[in-house]
């Protein structure tokens, strides 16, 4: 009887996860080292945070020309990593499902969702975001523009709109009002300020000026 | 969401190995539909395996044939200039599928592998036979509107959200995939299922197994092409039907023909009936009318998708009648 108690013991064991593994070493840890600490370690959560900590992954990132060596849970989203991580609250978190577009950043030159990209797959990839746009105190020309033709109302959607008409001139999709539209869907503006945002990127567009 | 391990293949072989003793691991690409479901907690992997550094993102035009890596992106697919001259019923479809930005991060295998958008399957407060086995089917009889009209049963009647895959089913293409045990080719008319007893199950793809590859033979179809789609606004929502249609037409016959549909089925829906009447006969908006009817036979609706059964046919007519004149 007590031998099939220790032989099950051993198999739930064996059963548990890296994660819990992980808590109790570091449990186990923080008692060896110091055994007074371990009632403060349990009360503060510190074994989760260690394991926490066991758990991220290294990454090297390139933010509006700053290199950052971080360290991330797999499951941080690069939006996360931004707004959170990096205190770079200009990319805006709407649904964080990827069906508004307000966490479009550029990501080595290309529009992206951020909630939908984890930070960890992202390792030295160069990201822009709305704040690596200005020059100084000179706005970039998308930004100009959508301050010229009253491109937002709440302006919750601007930092992805601007990011994405940036995109859209780039990748030689804003020929037309109506080629404007169809690839600036993806950016949704619950005010309705569509008319004067397509306004700002063709103004943009036939300015010329090189983005 | 779950915290869970990465880890970075850079082969398919590595891939494969990498995955095949986890029950709950699985592969990660552009993340566009799985970061979303795991935020949703619909699927919760122990382990990703991160396959975007292995080299399968080329599109080559090989004899007889075109060869499109798993790994390349749905923008790069639909805005390549060789695709748009030789396919450009899939250039076209590719372009009504999501939004610019989320064609810059899906890729075509992902776009191959994406969940359905039902909102049950979503929800998982909801019974979902394809969720949870044996749990029930909410859209019977629920909230219905964007559901399928051809194939379902009383597991499931969810559709395969997918534009690219209509015109893939269209143009007979064929899926590489490869696995432990090797690697093997499937029709990609046959890739996707019909949900039968088992909806949890949206295609034949083996467990550890990857797509690596598409394929589309040679065909003639460059010029009298549509892919029409038809969604509750212009851009950037799902399909609540789409048709595409490839016709090669000589001298105001139609020598040959391809016909499929989105939004009406688990599977993008091949309508060979009506390819094989369309076949051999002069143009008219009559044989269109015919055709319509025809691909129509077995369809059945569920309440709030009614509509589709008189969208379809209208769609098809409408299709078949642009691609005719380009």
């Amino acid at each position: 009887m007590a031998r099939n108690k220790i032989d099950n013991q051993a198999e739930g064991d064996s059963n548990s996860s890296r994660r819990d593994f992980l808590k109790k070493s570091s449990l186990l840890t923080a008692f060896a080292l110091a055994p007074p600490t371990l009632v403060m370690a349990s009360e503060k959560k510190w074994d989760e945070k260690i394991a926490e900590y066991i758990e991220t992954v290294s990454l090297s990132i390139e933010v509006n020309g700053t290199k950052h060596n971080l360290s991330v849970e797999p499951r941080t989203t690069l939006l996360d990593l931004l707004r959170e991580n990096l205190q770079l609250t200009g990319t805006k978190k709407g649904c964080d499902h990827g069906q508004c577009g307000a966490c479009t950043v550029h990501v080595n030159g290309t529009r992206i969702l951020s909630c939908l990209s984890l930070a960890s797959m992202q390792q030295n990839a160069q990201v822009t975001t709305i704040e690596g746009l200005s020059k100084g105190k000179k706005l970039h020309p998308m930004q100009e523009a959508f301050i010229k033709h009253d491109g937002f109302q709440c302006g919750y959607c601007t930092p992805g709109q601007i990011m994405s008409g940036i995109a859209c001139i780039k990748e030689g999709h804003a020929n037309s009002r109506e080629e404007i539209s169809e690839y600036m869907s993806g950016n949704i503006c619950r005010c309705g300020a569509y008319h004067n945002i397509v306004d700002a990127i063709t103004e943009v567009k036939e300015g010329g000026k090189k983005l | 969401m779950k915290n869970f391990q990465i880890i970075k293949a850079l082969s398919s072989a590595s891939a494969v190995s990498g995955i095949k003793k986890e029950s709950s691991a699985m592969f990660i690409a552009g993340g566009t539909n799985l970061v979303d479901l795991m935020k949703k907690n619909v699927v919760a992997p122990d382990k990703l395996v991160d396959i975007t550094g292995i080299d399968l993102k080329k599109v080559e035009f090989l004899k007889g044939k075109v060869s499109i890596g798993a790994l390349a992106k749905n923008s790069q697919v639909a805005e390549d200039s060789s695709i748009k001259e030789n396919h450009p019923l899939l250039a076209l479809a590719l372009a009504a599928g999501a939004s610019q930005q989320i064609r810059h991060m899906a890729t075509v295998g992902g776009n191959m592998l994406q969940r359905t958008r039902c909102p049950y399957f979503y929800n998982t407060d909801m019974p979902c036979n394809k969720r949870v086995p044996k749990s029930g089917c909410g859209a019977i009889g629920g909230s219905n509107r964007m559901h399928a009209i051809f194939g379902a049963s009383d597991s499931c009647i969810a559709v395969h959200p997918s534009d690219m895959c209509v015109a893939l089913a269209a143009l007979d293409a064929t899926v590489l995939v490869e696995g432990p045990k090797g690697k093997r080719e499937i029709k990609f008319t046959d890739f996707h299922r019909l949900p039968g007893n088992t909806p949890e199950k949206d295609n034949i793809l083996g467990e550890k197994e990857m797509i690596t590859y598409v394929e589309i033979p040679d065909n003639k179809f460059n010029k009298n092409i549509h892919y029409l789609k038809v969604r509750d606004r212009s851009s950037y929502a799902f399909a609540l039907v789409s048709v595409a249609v490839a016709l090669d037409i000589q001298n105001n016959t139609i020598k040959d023909v391809k016909l499929a549909m989105g939004g009406v089925s688990h599977k993008p829906w091949r309508l060979t009936e009506a390819e094989e009447f369309l076949k051999g006969k002069a143009v008219s908006e009559t044989i269109f009318k015919q055709a319509a009817a025809l691909a129509m036979h077995g369809a059945r609706a569920y309440g709030e998708n009614n509509f589709k059964l008189t969208l379809g046919p209208n769609a098809i007519i409408e299709a078949l009648t642009i691609a005719a004149s380009k």
